[in-house]
């Protein structure tokens, strides 16, 4: 077993990735014009982009989750408890002393347990709370003859700011993470080249370097 | 297929409905040019007929050409006496409508509202002020609001409705008698002008079917005693808007007459203050066909917003079974120049002078320069405002009014009419309304308002000539015929009328943020969630969850930082 540099973020992957982040972060700016919590844009427009962007990610959703199971992807985000105390260990006191991060990444699990832990419970439970309100608060029209319309409205409404604002949460912390450990740069660099280093079997590698997917 | 063949038969029935209340009624067939009349000697009868050398004319029949109307007049009624004796239903189909018998039985409530019975916050109630108040009523001479009209079809005014000539008029003080010669020195008009000898053989010449604008304005603009004092959306701008003022009425725009929302039929008039159309469902008219209610939607339908951007339009669909029309596209009233009154103070009203004369004061200029009372002795302390801001209300349209010897809570303020409907029901809709803010006499002991009887020179006993609430009220009481303590205060009230004129150009429609804001138009409207109006619990928690990952992170980075120095600088790795 050793480190070396190979592809692990498909084009698709990384695709899939920064159109989140932009879409994301453009919902977080109009969503936020629409609580009130700025003035800029008008709220008609902020409306208008909060909607087309929405539909638009929940689209890109649709193609990403496709391609998770059809891949076999969706198994680097099933949590699991090996090296759970390690990690979180490490970010509670070890961080602090200097210490070597203990997860070393594999081309099958390049997600720590902690992370894999968080990013699970993104997509399984704030991601289907933000589109399933979405959705609902976005489709008022068609239920808001039902009894206790604007009831239920305020409810679905305070649920999804709720929800959006988790996952402004977890963006910070995620933000955040990528400063511990090679520094922000280092960490950034494989979602935008899709190469990472990461621990492979003399077989792996043989495999890969016959794909050209290993830089060193 | 099916529905295309059921429109074009609704769209051709619709058409020829549409013509028979417009000319039907009023042209007498006989006068009507015969196919093929020129080819033959031209019959007695039809002597007056146009030729085909003669312009085409809008009416069938030119009233200018009848020996019945070339006069003398001696009054009003003589004039009506020639106008039945072709048109000999019409005074009965008047006689029948709420513009004669100042009459409404409103069958959901149960109550029978019209101007002879109920109090209003201006100028009170009729009862005992009759010649003043009944310039205005469609007939010539009801002098007394207790007993109905007399069953006289001489009595209806015609012309008032049909004048063409533009000098027609009512004097404001003569139970709807037009002011003739020779006219009373310092005599007024319904508008406030001064009076001028009437021509009425020129204006029995003039008639036309459809009343013009100026027919119905110059009562209408003019109710409460003043233009615009009243209603706030109906003023003498719409005589001539410009766009901005009124999209329907303006020359520039689609220079409606009254009658083209408020159709008619049998002299009866679509359109009412006690059960307003709010709605108009009606999934299978086309837009712009016949109708018979004088909603938006009759016309306009229940989805009107169309792109550019269908989303946005679909957006502002979605607000149409919460909003009524007017709510955004009448961003404001008293447009166009001329103020409504906004507050009446009555109990200030009676100070003189220290000659014991009245007082008045002009405190209020309107944008045209013109100025306006603020105080008189006559009347008490007013405000005045132009472009207001409606008040906004669920509404199904059903007004409850508080009648004369309804027992009130003086320690509240006492809604004249109170407004129905509930939030989120299918029949209501958030309504604007003019809210006009009164101070009103009434009944300490018996806890009801006060009739008051303001206008009667001579009489010994009318506030306008005496500036004696005592009199006034013990006056106003008796005629009614209602008992009365002797004891008076004043209470406050609200009276509220809706706003559904000045429609707005779409430009110039409310936008999102009048509402979608914290403070906005709907603040303080129960049954609604309106997104942006406030940073809700889910938005507070939620905030602070946000800066706890923040703080969070901050705190974790320092301490790696201050770590990190304590280890003499080591980066790891």
């Amino acid at each position: 077993m050793a480190e070396h540099c190979v592809k692990v973020y498909s084009r698709f992957n990384r695709l899939w990735h920064w159109s989140q982040v932009g879409s994301i972060m453009l919902l977080f700016f109009t969503g936020a014009r629409l609580l009130g919590l700025h003035p800029i844009l008008p709220f008609g427009a902020a409306v208008l982009i909060h909607t087309v962007v929405a539909l638009a990610l929940l689209l890109l959703w649709a193609f990403a989750t496709f391609w998770l199971f059809t891949t076999g992807g969706y198994k680097q985000f099933i949590p699991r408890m090996q090296g759970m105390w390690e990690v979180s260990r490490f970010y509670a006191y070890g961080v602090f002393k200097g210490e070597e991060h203990p997860y070393v990444k594999s081309y099958e699990r390049r997600h720590n347990p902690l992370q894999a832990a968080a990013y699970f419970a993104l997509k399984m439970m704030l991601f289907p709370a933000i589109w399933i309100s979405g959705l609902a608060y976005l489709s008022y029209g068609f239920w808001d003859h039902l009894d206790g319309g604007s009831f239920w409205l305020e409810i679905i409404a305070n649920f999804h700011v709720l929800a959006a604002f988790a996952i402004a949460s977890f963006v910070v912390v995620h933000v955040y993470l990528l400063t511990i450990g090679h520094g922000f740069r280092q960490h950034v660099r494989p979602m935008v080249s899709g190469y990472e280093k990461v621990d492979l079997t003399p077989e792996a590698e043989a495999y890969f370097r016959q794909q050209g997917r290993v830089l060193d | 297929m099916t529905q295309s063949a059921l429109r074009i038969t609704a769209f051709v029935s619709a058409v020829i409905l549409g013509q028979l209340p417009a000319y039907a009624q009023d042209a007498p067939p006989e006068e009507t040019p015969a196919i093929g009349a020129q080819s033959t000697p031209v019959a007695q009868g039809a002597s007056k007929a146009a030729h085909m050398s003669d312009p085409v004319k809008e009416l069938t029949a030119d009233h200018s050409k009848f020996d019945q109307l070339k006069g003398p007049f001696a009054s009003g009624s003589e004039v009506t006496e020639a106008c039945l004796s072709c048109h000999t239903e019409a005074s009965n189909q008047v006689m029948h409508s709420v513009h004669w018998t100042w009459e409404y039985q409103n069958e959901a409530t149960g109550q029978t509202l019209g101007k002879a019975h109920e109090m209003n916050a201006f100028c009170g109630n009729v009862a005992s002020n009759e010649v003043r108040c009944t310039s205005c009523h469609t007939g010539y001479g009801w002098t007394d609001v207790r007993e109905p009209m007399p069953d006289d079809p001489t009595k209806v005014d015609c012309l008032v409705c049909h004048d063409k000539s533009g000098q027609y008029t009512k004097q404001d003080n003569l139970a709807g008698e037009p002011p003739l010669e020779p006219v009373a020195a310092g005599a007024k008009t319904i508008t406030g002008a001064a009076a001028w000898p009437v021509d009425l053989a020129e204006a029995a010449q003039s008639v036309g079917a459809p009343p013009g604008r100026d027919n119905c304005g110059n009562c209408h603009f003019y109710g409460g005693g003043g233009d615009n004092v009243k209603h706030g959306d109906l003023s003498s701008a719409l005589f001539n808007p410009s766009r901005d003022v009124d999209v329907h009425m303006s020359p520039d725009g689609q220079n409606f007459t009254c009658e083209t929302c408020h159709v008619s039929d049998k002299h009866v008039f679509e359109g009412s203050r006690y059960e307003t159309d709010v709605i108009d469902p009606h999934p299978d008219r086309m837009a712009g066909s016949a109708h018979d209610a004088a909603a938006c939607q009759s016309c306009h339908t229940d989805s009107p917003h169309e792109g550019p951007n269908p989303l946005i339009a679909a957006k502002l669909n979605d607000h149409t079974d919460t909003l009524a029309c007017q709510t955004c596209h009448i961003p404001s009233f008293a447009r166009g120049g001329v103020a409504t009154k906004t507050v009446w103070d009555w109990s200030t009203a009676g100070k003189l002078d220290e000659n014991g004369k009245p007082i008045t004061e002009e405190g209020f200029t309107q944008s045209d320069g013109k100025h306006l009372h603020t105080y008189m002795s006559k009347k008490g302390d007013f405000e005045w405002s132009e472009n207001v801001t409606p008040y906004y209300a669920w509404s199904n349209g059903e007004m409850t009014f508080t009648l004369p010897e309804e027992e009130i809570d003086p320690t509240q303020v006492v809604e004249i009419n109170k407004i129905g409907g509930n939030p989120g029901q299918p029949d209501s809709r958030i309504f604007p309304f003019k809210r006009m803010v009164g101070t009103q006499a009434y009944d300490v002991q018996r806890n009801v308002l006060a009739y008051n009887n303001v206008y009667g020179p001579g009489n010994g006993t009318a506030l306008w000539s005496y500036y004696d609430w005592e009199k006034t009220l013990k006056a106003g009481m008796d005629y009614a015929g209602v008992e009365y303590s002797g004891e008076f205060d004043f209470v406050h009230t609200y009276m509220y009328w809706p706003i559904t004129h000045m429609v707005a150009p779409a430009d110039d429609a409310l936008q999102c943020e009048s509402c979608h804001t914290q403070g906005g138009r709907m603040a303080d409207l129960a049954g609604i969630y309106v997104p942006g109006s406030e940073i809700n619990l889910g938005g507070k928690l939620g905030l602070a969850m946000f800066l706890m990952a923040l703080l969070g992170a901050l705190g974790h980075g320092a301490l790696r930082l201050i770590n990190r120095g304590k280890k003499n600088g080591g980066h790891h790795g």
